[in-house]
């Protein structure tokens, strides 16, 4: 059976891993290539890479660091971050990058999904979403979830599977950071609405986060970062949880 | 060993070099029927649409080169369908390697199929010290029908041939290079043939 996906992530900047990674065993934990090959070895399902300061500058610098990591690690990852065009998709994937995740270029500019998913295949074409829900309805922001949109997160997921994307990163603006768990009611509903797979993001505290976000939010993968570079879970115990819990995982 | 990575334009093919010379081996790109003709083992990659890929591989004589091929090939995803007789994708002919259609996954389940998935119903060299059960990481919209020539089984929506082999010829509907120490095992099987 299908397995469902654990996905750490890794926030780059200048080609290092920025905040908040702390691994005891690690020689160098601000090298990405090395933490993403010790995630690979620990049981992660995937991994995602996000480049939080994309300049036209260090661009080079992600472009080797990509390719650094897909020499090295031998699961499927995701780079986000800057992303506007077809011609930074196609670096990006001649790098060795498995898929790509584009954000408010989608929003500014809808058609680049099209033109992505024709050139490249939906399965690398990953569109993430930050949204918050205000007076209960749930709207899109922009910019790493600071800039505010009329876009409303369920016409918005609607239109971007219809567009041609392989898989939404959905990531509650509202639940971000709190470790209160993840935004499981608005995954189910867009788990419902669009038949690709969500990957539920921000939130993740406990091991029981993240059992409720595949069978209460029906989630296919779940996102995380400090819990995992912090060492708050380890991945091997999450899945023999999850799998006690007769959620399907790959152990 | 002579080890040529068929280069038609099609997709990723960085993950595969890589994925070779992780094992110790160095795997070459090349469109040049002289050069594939002669190799060891070839590759035959692809990711992307079956139609366009198809036009590629016509446009550089490929087509009629790789059925005649007779040292082992190995097909992956979209190159293992391409070796079919059919895709519905782009409603396209294929190589006719393997006596099977592709068909698309229906509504009922989430397209694509993206993942970790259990093999089953394993058979052949190519899975040698790989269990039943074990995991590979799968990416595809399109699947072979279960046929014959199935040497692995996946199920999503229904069982489907997730492995193909006829004589020299093997194709795999996972990512290998992709699919952690188990998709290592598999190269280094194929490489042993």
């Amino acid at each position: 059976m299908l397995t469902k996906r654990i996905v750490p992530c890794l926030d780059i900047k200048d080609g290092r891993t920025v905040k908040g990674v702390n691994f005891v065993d690690l020689r160098d934990a601000g090298d990405p290539v090395v933490l993403a090959k010790q995630y690979a070895e620990l049981g992660a399902d995937e991994l995602v890479f996000l480049d939080i300061a994309a300049t036209l500058e260090n661009r080079k610098t992600m472009h080797d660091m990509v390719l650094k990591v897909a020499e090295q690690v031998n699961i499927p990852f995701t780079v986000g971050g800057g992303i506007s065009s077809v011609e930074d998709v196609d670096d990006l994937l001649h790098c060795g990058a498995d898929k790509v995740s584009i954000n408010s270029s989608a929003v500014k500019r809808p058609e680049l999904i099209n033109e992505l998913s024709k050139k490249f295949g939906s399965q690398c074409v990953v569109v993430a979403i930050d949204a918050k829900q205000i007076e209960g309805e749930w709207f899109v922001h922009l910019a790493g979830g600071t800039i505010p949109t009329d876009i409303k997160l369920f016409d918005w997921a609607k239109e971007i599977e219809d567009r041609g994307a392989g898989e939404i990163l959905f990531t509650s603006m509202n639940h971000d950071g709190t470790k209160g768990g993840f935004a499981n009611e608005a995954l189910a509903t867009l788990s419902e609405l669009v038949n690709i797979p969500i990957i539920a993001s921000g939130g993740a505290g406990t091991i029981q986060h993240f059992a409720d976000t595949f069978k209460l939010g029906k989630a296919d993968a779940a996102l995380a970062a400090s819990v995992f570079h912090f060492e708050e879970i380890s991945i091997i115990e999450l899945k023999e949880e999850l799998r006690k819990q007769n959620i399907e995982v790959r152990l | 060993m002579d080890l040529k990575i068929v280069n038609y334009g099609a997709g990723n093919i960085k993950s595969i070099q890589f994925a070779f010379q992780r094992l110790g081996y160095n795997a070459v790109l090349s469109n040049n029927p002289d050069e594939i003709i002669t190799a060891d083992k070839v590759i035959f990659p692809g990711v992307g649409e079956a139609s366009s890929a198809m036009q590629m591989l016509k446009e550089s004589g490929l087509d009629s080169l790789i059925p005649k091929l007779k040292q082992p090939v190995l097909g992956i995803c979209l190159g293992m369908q391409l070796m079919c007789n059919y895709t519905e994708e782009g409603d396209t002919k294929g190589l006719g390697i393997f006596n099977t259609n592709v068909k698309r996954f229906s509504k009922s389940v989430k397209v694509p199929h993206m993942g970790w998935n259990t093999i089953k119903n394993i058979k052949s060299d190519l899975f040698k010290n790989i269990s039943e059960g074990d995991y590979m990481y799968l990416v595809h919209s399109y699947y072979a029908a279960n046929c014959d020539e199935s040497i692995a089984t996946s199920d999503y929506e229904i069982e489907y041939a997730s492995a193909l082999e006829n004589d020299n010829f093997f194709g795999v509907q996972f990512h290998p290079e992709k699919s952690g120490k188990t998709g290592a095992q598999l190269l280094k099987n194929f490489l042993d043939l």
